[in-house]
């Protein structure tokens, strides 16, 4: 396993940020605990702004921030920021066009056992409509460290999802990045698995258990769900008999869908969305919750497998 | 209507702004919470030299810069709005930028009356007193009226003072039709040291045409060209009397 979880490469990267640059502005809503923000507080009192729970309230006074001048990080639940202040992203974000980064953590069912209430299965099929606003699950540390930096010196408006515990490496500390581009982390011909966030890691597992059967599966990390890299998303496309998607999210407007509008109109290809169903999601561990939904490895296997044997028949 | 004579205070002899250069530096910021009162605000930034009164005439037409509620699309407009309660958390904002920047700009933010049944303005009211915001005035455009009828009939707000006292905010009230109350008004912001300042006006709805003065029918309603010229005869009767 990874040693620290994303929300926390995060942080680490803004207090380096922070230092550097007293522009840097983080807002949080009684969130210091779970993003991690203590150290940020402590050592930039002045480039940090506690707002309590109100998380309308943070995005708001973020929109300002940025308006004046600012650059802005409002860090949080994702479960409240992408549904509570829903309007104030589409309002004071997305349509005056202020630059505001909002870090939505315990994202997806990191917060499994809480229920719904704490769930966000919907945030990439809300914000992804807004314009301009971009949405970003990066799936390790190393990649959440990358693309905070990124955004650091980027003037754009960004959701980026992460989720509470640490996950295994993906990445080096030595890897490149590039803003936009999807990686590509293995390449078959059999099927290829598309994955953002939590669910890579499952999607590499899977790709193992397909290729002791003989299978080829292509891995693609596609950390950028908006703007999506369609260029990668129509060579897996081109390159495999079939792709599979998986997320930590409704199956209803997220990954899936984002990639179902390029290959139906460009490259239709068969494929399988894989997530969570049109209901209230179990109540469980995370790893549960993806066992039980088949977002897992051996789930991911089972399905890619009935995938490419049906066009067999 | 009601906040014309509000719009007109503040950007005529109250905030630092300079219409040739709506982005310099240290500027005073203004925020239309209650974005659905833009054809005041429009004619008002228009005549201060923001854009060419032709302008006005494209309101809401194919490609116009002028919409039916703010955008910055419009010169000296700062952020886009209309819907409500959200312009006092980006003025809180605004105004804690400033102070922690020590740029000394001051941020005016317009509100109505019966916006606030939007619960997200008490957040806002509660950081601005926390953070001691004295760089940050807001007005409440209090005509009474909302779309439905008084706005104590439709759900009660008051006691608007007690609130805004209770969040750390210094609250004073006047005519907001009275051009030298509202100057003088905000020439005592902030009214204490420390606080950010309330500034409730007293205004009437439709104020200066008799047919449409505090008549909540009026929120929203576009004169017939018969009602729009006895409207325009009453205001330059008005105008000319002065």
């Amino acid at each position: 396993m990874g040693t620290i979880p994303c929300r926390t490469a995060i942080t680490d990267a803004l207090v380096e940020e922070g230092k550097k640059n007293k522009d840097l502005f983080v807002v949080t809503s009684d969130a210091r605990g779970s993003v991690t923000l203590e150290k940020y507080a402590d050592l930039l009192p002045d480039q940090f702004v506690e707002v309590g729970i109100a998380e309308q309230n943070a995005v708001g006074i973020g929109a300002g921030l940025a308006l004046a001048g600012k650059k802005v990080f409002v860090c949080g639940p994702a479960c409240f920021y992408s549904a509570r202040a829903l309007e104030q992203l589409k309002v004071d974000v997305a349509y005056s066009e202020a630059s505001v980064k909002v870090i939505g953590v315990s994202g997806g069912v990191s917060y499994g056992a809480l229920g719904s209430t704490h769930h966000s299965l919907h945030d990439i099929a809300a914000i992804r409509t807004f314009p301009g606003l971009n949405v970003y699950l990066p799936s390790d540390r190393h990649q959440s460290a990358w693309l905070t930096r990124h955004l650091v010196d980027s003037d754009e408006s960004a959701y980026v999802r992460v989720g509470r515990n640490a996950v295994p490496d993906i990445y080096t500390e030595h890897d490149l990045f590039e803003a936009g581009k999807a990686s590509i982390l293995r390449r078959g011909r059999d099927i290829a698995l598309i994955a953002a966030g939590e669910t890579v890691y499952h999607a590499l597992h899977a790709a193992e258990l397909l290729e002791k059967e003989g299978f080829q599966a292509s891995v693609i990390d596609m950390y950028c769900i908006k703007p999506i890299d369609e260029e990668t998303i129509l060579e897996a496309a081109r390159n495999n008999s079939c792709m599979l998607t998986v997320e930590e999210h409704s199956i209803f407007g997220g990954l899936g869908a984002a990639v179902s509008e390029i290959i139906s109109q460009k490259h239709p290809t068969l494929l399988k969305i894989l997530g969570i169903p049109d209901e209230n999601a179990i109540h469980a561990r995370p790893l549960e919750v993806f066992s039980h939904y088949q977002m897992d490895g051996p789930g991911i296997y089972k399905n890619a497998k009935s995938l490419i044997l049906s066009l067999k028949q | 209507m009601s906040s014309v004579d509000i719009l007109v205070s503040l950007y005529f002899e109250v905030m630092n702004i300079d219409p040739e250069n709506p982005d310099m530096e240290g500027r005073d910021r203004f925020i239309l919470s209650k974005g659905h009162s833009v054809e005041s605000y429009h004619a008002v930034l228009s005549k201060r030299g923001f854009f060419s009164e032709k302008v006005l005439d494209t309101y809401g037409d194919y490609n116009s810069i002028l919409a039916g509620h703010p955008t910055r699309k419009v010169p000296g407009i700062e952020v886009n709005s209309g819907a409500l309660g959200h312009g006092l958390s980006v003025g809180v904002g605004m105004a804690l930028a400033a102070k922690r920047s020590g740029s000394g700009c001051r941020a005016f933010i317009l509100m109505g009356d019966g916006e606030h049944g939007e619960g997200s303005i008490m957040e806002a009211a509660a950081a601005a007193g926390h953070y001691h915001l004295d760089n940050l005035v807001a007005i409440i455009d209090r005509n009474g009226l909302q779309i439905s009828g008084k706005t104590e009939d439709v759900m009660r707000i008051e006691n608007l003072e007690a609130k805004y006292l209770a969040c750390g905010w210094s609250v004073r009230t006047c005519n907001g039709h009275d051009m030298d109350e509202l100057k003088k008004s905000f020439n005592h912001a902030p009214f204490e040291k420390g606080k950010p300042s309330l500034l409730i006006a007293h205004t009437v709805k439709g104020k200066g045409v008799s047919f449409m003065e505090d008549k909540a029918s009026w929120h929203h309603k576009v004169p017939s060209a018969e009602e729009l010229d006895l409207a325009l005869d009453e205001l330059d009767l008005k105008l000319n009397k002065k």
